[in-house]
C-alpha cells in the first residue's frame, strides 16, 4: 500500500510540474484564414512514420474499399479474405513494399472526429509520427481546403492529367484559394427522385421514367403532382428534410459573405413549400434517417418519391424496400417487397448528396505512396468501372460510367430494369459547387433543425429564425447575424 | 495545550493532513488546475472556428455583460430546473414508499430481493443506451405510438419528440427510472440503520405505521435525506447526456430541452467559443457553490439537533441489546 | 388501557389493514418492475433482431439475428471487443477500488480529527462536488495532450482519487456508524492512526465502500464523456467509445441489430458485478447494525 502510495505520489508530483510546465508555455500562435501555403514541418517524421501510413477516418467505408481495391496491399500479411471480401485477421494492414497501414477511426458525433482531426493537424509539424491521409466530407471540405494542412496535390505528383476524368464540382469543391486542388474523391453523387411505380401508375398513369419527369421538372408542377397523391391518399415526400438538398444546392449566393450569415431565396422556399405539404398533409412529418423514414420506404409506406444521391439509392433505399430483409434471409430479388418497383427521373432540379474526399496532409513523409493511393483509388478508369460494377456505388471517372452508361445490356433489376447510370451520368456534369463555404455542414444542420419546429407548429416563422441564428452563432461565434 | 484531557487531542493534528492530502493533491493537478484556466478564459475573448486560431484578447468583464444581456442562459436555467423537478419529486416519493415498504416487518414483502435488484437495473445501463431505447420506444413507429394509436383511432403518430411538454416529460422519467431504485437502496441502507428500539417502543406505544414513518423514520435518516437531495441537485445542474441523445443536441423543440450544461457543451464542442465557454462555467460554479452552502448551512444545523438526539439513543441502546 | 375485546378487533382490522396495504405494494411494485424491465426487453429483443426488421419498428416477438448479430459484433475487426472489456474493466475495477478507498480515508481524515483547515476542506469538497465535469474537461484535455498522455488508461484512473460525492457518502456514514470510542480503544491498545483506519475502521465501512463501489464502478463503465475526448486508438477503446462509433457507422455498415447487441454485450458484466455485490451490501448493512 505505501508502495502504491509513493508511486502516486510520483505522478502527481509530475502530473504538477507538466501543468506548470504548460502554463508557462502559453502559445500565441495564431494563423490568418488566407494563408494556405502547406505548414512548415519542424520535425522529421521517425523511421517507423516513414514506413506508416497513417489515415484518418470516421468510418470504415474507405478502408473497405481500400483493401479490396488498392492493387498494392498485402491481403495476404494483413489477413484479407479476398473471397469474401471480408478482414478476417486481426492484425494490421500492410502494403506489398512492407509498409504498414493505420486507421486512426473517430466516429462522428458531436464534431468528434474533425475536433480529434484538427488537433492532430495542428500537432503535426512538431510530430514525429505524422498523418499522411485524412478524410473529408463535401460539408467542410473548404475548411481544410482552404488550409495549410493539406499539400497541393501537384507537389506530390497528382496531375491534372490524372484528375481529368473527374467531375469538375468535386475539383471545384477541393481547389484552394490559390488555384490549387488539394483533395480528391472516387465517387461522385448526383442526386435523383426515386419514386414508386406502382403508385406513378396509378395517379399520373405511367411509370415511364421520362414522362414521369415531365410531370415534375420544375417546382410548380411537382407541387401539383402532389395535390394529386394526396387526394389519392399517398404522400408526395417522406419528410421535412427530404427536398432541402435540391433547394440548398441552387442557392444564388454563399452562406457567407464577409463573415455575415445570409439566407439565401431558394432556402425560404424551401421552408414555405415544406410549411404547405405538412399542413395540408402532402408529407409524413418524419425526418431524415429517422426510424419511420425508413419505414415509409419499405411496402407499407404510402409515400410517392425520395430524394436520393447515387449511393442511397443503391444502399439505403433498396435495403429498406424489401418486405424480407437480406439479414432475415430474405434476397434483393423482385417479389420480395417493392424490389424493382422503383424508378428514378432527374427532378425539379439538379443536385447533389455526400461523397468523401482524401487529403494529403501537410508534412506527410510518405509522400509517393499517397499520391499512389489517391491515383489508384481516385483516378484509374479501370478500377472505378469495376468498384461501380461490384458495389453500384457511382465513381468520379466521367469515361467509366460514360461506358457503362452506353452498355444498353446494363440496368438495375431494384429499379425494374432501368439504367439509372445513364441518368446519373447525364445528371453529374450539372452540379455546380461555386456557392459553397467552410460553414455549409454547421449552418444546413442548424437551419433545418431550427424550422422543423416551425413545422410542428411549435413556433412560427421568426422564432425558428431565431432559434436559427442561435444555433449558428453557436457554431461559429466568428459569425455575424444579417441585418 | 498538548497535555487536554480531551481524547481528540491536537497531537492527532498532523494525521488529519496526511489522510486528506492525497485527495486535495489529485484534485489541484486534474480539476482545479484545468479548472483554473476555465476561469481565465472567462475574462478573454478566445475562440477557434474550424483550423483559424483567433487570437486571444483581455476583455474585462464583457462576456459576463455580453451573457446577461443576451439572457439565453436564465432560460435554460428555467429549462434545466423544470425537468429536474418532474424527474426528483415522483423519484423521492416513490423511493420513500419503496424504502419503508421494503424494511417494514409487519409487512413482510416477499421477493423483496428480486425487486431491489430490478429497481436498480436501470442505473446500470449507460444513460446513452437508456436514451438511444426511450427514443425508439416513444418514436413515430414505437410501441407507444402503436397503443396511442388504437386507442385514439388515428391514423397519425403523435411525435413525442416535437413537443416541448412531451419531450421534457420523457426526459423527466427516463431520470426518474435511472435514479429511484438508487435512492431506493440508499434510503433503505439508511433506514436499517436506525436504531430497532425506536421502532419497537412506537409498536408498544401503539403507533401506525404512518405515525412511525413520519415521526421515527423520517426524522432518523435526515442526513441521507439530504444526501439524496444533494446529489440528486447536483446531477440535475449537471444534466446532460440524456436530453443531449434525445434531442440530438439541439434541445429542440424551441430549444425547450436545452440544459446549461448542453448549452456549455455547445460553446466548447460546438462552436470552440472558450470565452463564452469559461464565462458561462463560472456562472455554473457560482450557482452549484451558492446551492451546495446553502444545503452545508441546512445541514450543519442538523447536526447540532442530531448530536442531541444521539446521546439519547445510546442510553436507549444499551437497555435493547441487553439480551 | 385496553380490555381483550377491542384488542381482539383492533387485531381483525389490523389484519385486513395489512392485507389492503400488501396489496397495494404489490401493485406498485409489479408496476415499477415492469416500467424497469421495459427498456431491457426492448433491447434483448432488439439484439435478436436484424437492422431492417428493427427498422421497421417495434414488435414483442423474438427475432432470428441473435446468433449473426452475435458474430458481426465479435468478428468487427475495427472494434476489438475483448479490447474494450478488457480496457473498461481496467479502468472501472482501479476507479471503484481508488475512489472508495481514498474517499474512506479523506473522509476518516476530516472526521476523526481536529485541525485548523478541517472546516475549510470540508466545505471545499461541498462545493466542489457541484461542478460539472464539462467545466474543466477542456483544461484537463489539454493538459493531458501535453503530457502525452492521450491514448492511455491512467488519466481516466488516477483522478478518481478526488471523487467529492463519494466522499460526502463516506462522510455521512462514518457519522451515522462510526462511534469515536472504537478509534480511542484502538489507540489504547497501541495501533497507529494508519493502521487503525486499515483494520479497525475499514470493515465497519464495508457496507458504505460497497454501495459507492457499484455507483462508482457503474459510472466509470459507462463514462463515454472524458474516454471519447482522450482515446482514438482502437486497442485503447472502452466499451461505451465502441458503442457510439458503432452508431456512427456509414450507412452501408450501420447496423442497429449489432448496436443492440454491443450495449447488451457492455451491460452483462456489470449486471454481474451488481449481483454479486447486491447480497453483499444487505447483509453488510444488517451487520453494521448489530455491530453500532
Amino acid at each position: 500500500m505505501t508502495k502504491l502510495k509513493r508511486v502516486l505520489c510520483g505522478t502527481m508530483c509530475l502530473a504538477m510540474a507538466g501543468s506548470m510546465f504548460t502554463a508557462c508555455g502559453d502559445d500565441n500562435s495564431s494563423s490568418t484564414a488566407a494563408d494556405v501555403a502547406p505548414v512548415e514541418q519542424k520535425k522529421e517524421g521517425s523511421d517507423e512514420s516513414k514506413n506508416t501510413i497513417k489515415i484518418y477516418v470516421w468510418n470504415q467505408e474507405f478502408q473497405g474499399l481500400f483493401r479490396r481495391y488498392y492493387p498494392d496491399y498485402d491481403a495476404e500479411k494483413s489477413g484479407y479474405d479476398t473471397a469474401k471480401n471480408e478482414k478476417t485477421g486481426t492484425g494490421d494492414d500492410y502494403l506489398k513494399d512492407g509498409k504498414k497501414v493505420v486507421w486512426v477511426v473517430n466516429e462522428n458525433t458531436n464534431n468528434n472526429y474533425q475536433d480529434k482531426l484538427d488537433t492532430a493537424l495542428k500537432a503535426q509539424s512538431e510530430s514525429d509520427d505524422k498523418i499522411d491521409i485524412f478524410l473529408i466530407e463535401a460539408d467542410y471540405a473548404l475548411k481544410y481546403v482552404n488550409s495549410g494542412y493539406t499539400t497541393p496535390l501537384k507537389d506530390i505528383g497528382v496531375t491534372d492529367d490524372d484528375t481529368k476524368d473527374m467531375y469538375d464540382y468535386t475539383k471545384q469543391v477541393a481547389t484552394a484559394s490559390d488555384g490549387t486542388l488539394r483533395a480528391v474523391s472516387w465517387q461522385a453523387t448526383p442526386g435523383l427522385f426515386a419514386y414508386r411505380r406502382d403508385i406513378a401508375s396509378e395517379v399520373l398513369g405511367t411509370d415511364d421514367p421520362e414522362k414521369v419527369q415531365a410531370e415534375l421538372s420544375d417546382w410548380d408542377k411537382f407541387d401539383a403532382v402532389a395535390e394529386k397523391m394526396n387526394a389519392k391518399g399517398y404522400k408526395m415526400l417522406s419528410g421535412f428534410d427530404d427536398s432541402y438538398r435540391v433547394f440548398s444546392n441552387n442557392v444564388s449566393k454563399p452562406w457567407v459573405e464577409n463573415d455575415t450569415i445570409q439566407v439565401d431565396d431558394q432556402l425560404m422556399k424551401w421552408v414555405d413549400q415544406t410549411k404547405n405539404y405538412t399542413d395540408k398533409g402532402y408529407n409524413n412529418k418524419t425526418t431524415l434517417w429517422a426510424d419511420a423514414w425508413s419505414a415509409d420506404q419499405g411496402p407499407s409506406g404510402k409515400v410517392f418519391g425520395f430524394f436520393y444521391s447515387t449511393w442511397g439509392i443503391n444502399f439505403t433505399l433498396a435495403g429498406n424496400s424489401l418486405e424480407k430483409s437480406e439479414k432475415d434471409g430474405g434476397k434483393q430479388e423482385v417479389g420480395n417487397g417493392l424490389y424493382g418497383k422503383y424508378a428514378v427521373c432527374e427532378g425539379p432540379a439538379a443536385f447533389f448528396w455526400g461523397g468523401t474526399w482524401l487529403c494529403a496532409a501537410a508534412g506527410t513523409d510518405n509522400a509517393d505512396t499517397v499520391a499512389d493511393i489517391m491515383k489508384k483509388m481516385t483516378c484509374d478508369k479501370d478500377i472505378a468501372k469495376k468498384l461501380t460494377l461490384d458495389t453500384l456505388d457511382y465513381t468520379n471517372n466521367k469515361t467509366a460510367m460514360q461506358e457503362i452508361a452506353d452498355d444498353a445490356s446494363y440496368g438495375s433489376a431494384f429499379l425494374g430494369g432501368q439504367n439509372h447510370i445513364k441518368l446519373f451520368a447525364a445528371a453529374a456534369p450539372n452540379i455546380k459547387m461555386d456557392k459553397t463555404t467552410a460553414y455549409d455542414q454547421g449552418l444546413n444542420e442548424a437551419f433545418q433543425n431550427a424550422f422543423h419546429d416551425y413545422f410542428n407548429g411549435t413556433a412560427d416563422k421568426d422564432a425558428a429564425m431565431d432559434n436559427f441564428y442561435k444555433a449558428a452563432l453557436e457554431k461559429y461565434p466568428n459569425l455575424k447575424k444579417a441585418d | 495545550m498538548a497535555s487536554s484531557n480531551k481524547h481528540k487531542s491536537i497531537s492527532y493534528a498532523k494525521w488529519g493532513y496526511f489522510f486528506i492530502i492525497p485527495f486535495f493533491v489529485v484534485y489541484a493537478a486534474f480539476q482545479l488546475y484545468p479548472m483554473f484556466s476555465t476561469i481565465r478564459d472567462s475574462f478573454y475573448s478566445k475562440m477557434t472556428v474550424g483550423l483559424i486560431e483567433y487570437p486571444e484578447k483581455f476583455v474585462g468583464l464583457d462576456n459576463y455583460t455580453n451573457l446577461f444581456k443576451e439572457g439565453d442562459i436564465f432560460t435554460y436555467f428555467g429549462n434545466t430546473f423544470i425537468i429536474w423537478i418532474i424527474g426528483f419529486i415522483p423519484q423521492i416519493f416513490v423511493s420513500l414508499l419503496l424504502a419503508a415498504w421494503f424494511t417494514d416487518i409487519r409487512l413482510k414483502l416477499k421477493a423483496q430481493g428480486f425487486f431491489k435488484v430490478v429497481i436498480y437495473l436501470p442505473n446500470i445501463i449507460m444513460a446513452a443506451a437508456v436514451s438511444m431505447l426511450f427514443f425508439a420506444i416513444f418514436s413515430d413507429i414505437g410501441p407507444i405510438n402503436d397503443i396511442y394509436k388504437s386507442i385514439s383511432g388515428s391514423e397519425e403518430p403523435y411525435q413525442f419528440f416535437g413537443h416541448i411538454t412531451s419531450t421534457r416529460l420523457i426526459i423527466a422519467i427516463i431520470n426518474f427510472i435511472m435514479w429511484f431504485g438508487n435512492t431506493t437502496i440508499l434510503l433503505m441502507a439508511a433506514i436499517m440503520g436506525v436504531d430497532p428500539a425506536l421502532y419497537e417502543a412506537a409498536e408498544i406505544d401503539g403507533a401506525s405505521p404512518s405515525q412511525t414513518f413520519w415521526q421515527i423514520t423520517i426524522p432518523s435518516i435526515r442526513p441521507i435525506l439530504i444526501f439524496v437531495l444533494v446529489t440528486s441537485l447536483i446531477g440535475g445542474v449537471q444534466m446532460y447526456d440524456i436530453p443531449q441523445i434525445i434531442t440530438n443536441g439541439t434541445g429542440s423543440p424551441v430549444r425547450s430541452s436545452m440544459t446549461v450544461v448542453m448549452y456549455l457543451n455547445n460553446q466548447i464542442s460546438v462552436g470552440k467559443n472558450y470565452g463564452k465557454a469559461g464565462t458561462i462555467s463560472v456562472v455554473l460554479f457560482l450557482v452549484a457553490a451558492i446551492l451546495s452552502l446553502a444545503v452545508a448551512a441546512i445541514n450543519s444545523k442538523d447536526q447540532i439537533a442530531e448530536n442531541r438526539a444521539k446521546k439519547l439513543k445510546k442510553k436507549k441502546m444499551k437497555g435493547a441489546y441487553r439480551i | 388501557m385496553s380490555t381483550s375485546t377491542t384488542d381482539h378487533v383492533g387485531e381483525h382490522s389490523n389484519k385486513t389493514a395489512l392485507l389492503v396495504r400488501r396489496i397495494v405494494a404489490y401493485t406498485v411494485l409489479c408496476i415499477l418492475t415492469f416500467l424497469c424491465l421495459y427498456p431491457f426487453l426492448v433491447m434483448i429483443i432488439n439484439a435478436t433482431r436484424s437492422h431492417p426488421d428493427i427498422q421497421k419498428g417495434f414488435k414483442v416477438t423474438i427475432g432470428g439475428a441473435f446468433g449473426s448479430n452475435f458474430k458481426n459484433v465479435f468478428n468487427n475487426t475495427d472494434i476489438p471487443l475483448i479490447n474494450g472489456l478488457r480496457n473498461s474493466l481496467i479502468v472501472s475495477g482501479c476507479c471503484t477500488i481508488l475512489s472508495t478507498y481514498f474517499s474512506a480515508l479523506t473522509a476518516y481524515g476530516i472526521h476523526v480529527y481536529e485541525f485548523r483547515l478541517k472546516k475549510f476542506a470540508f466545505a471545499f469538497i461541498l462545493v466542489i462536488m457541484m461542478v460539472p465535469a464539462q467545466v474543466s474537461a477542456l483544461g484537463f484535455y489539454r493538459m493531458m495532450y501535453d503530457l502525452e498522455l492521450t491514448n492511455n488508461l491512467i488519466p481516466l484512473i488516477i483522478p478518481s482519487i478526488a471523487a467529492p460525492s463519494t466522499f460526502f457518502f463516506m462522510k455521512q456514514y462514518m457519522e451515522s456508524s462510526l462511534p469515536l470510542e472504537i478509534v480511542e480503544a484502538s489507540r489504547i491498545d497501541g495501533c497507529n492512526e494508519f493502521r487503525t483506519f486499515n483494520t479497525i475502521v475499514m470493515p465497519i465501512m464495508k457496507p458504505a465502500m460497497a454501495v459507492q463501489g457499484i455507483f462508482t464502478f457503474v459510472a466509470n463503465w459507462n463514462n463515454y464523456f472524458i474516454p471519447s475526448l482522450l482515446i482514438d486508438k482502437k486497442e485503447m477503446k472502452t466499451l461505451p467509445i465502441m458503442v457510439a462509433q458503432l452508431r456512427n457507422a456509414d450507412f452501408v455498415k450501420f447496423d442497429m441489430g449489432q448496436v443492440y447487441m454491443m450495449i447488451f454485450i457492455a451491460i452483462i458484466p456489470v449486471i454481474v458485478v451488481y449481483l454479486a455485490l447486491s447480497k453483499f451490501i444487505i447483509r453488510g448493512i444488517a451487520l453494521g447494525s448489530v455491530k453500532g
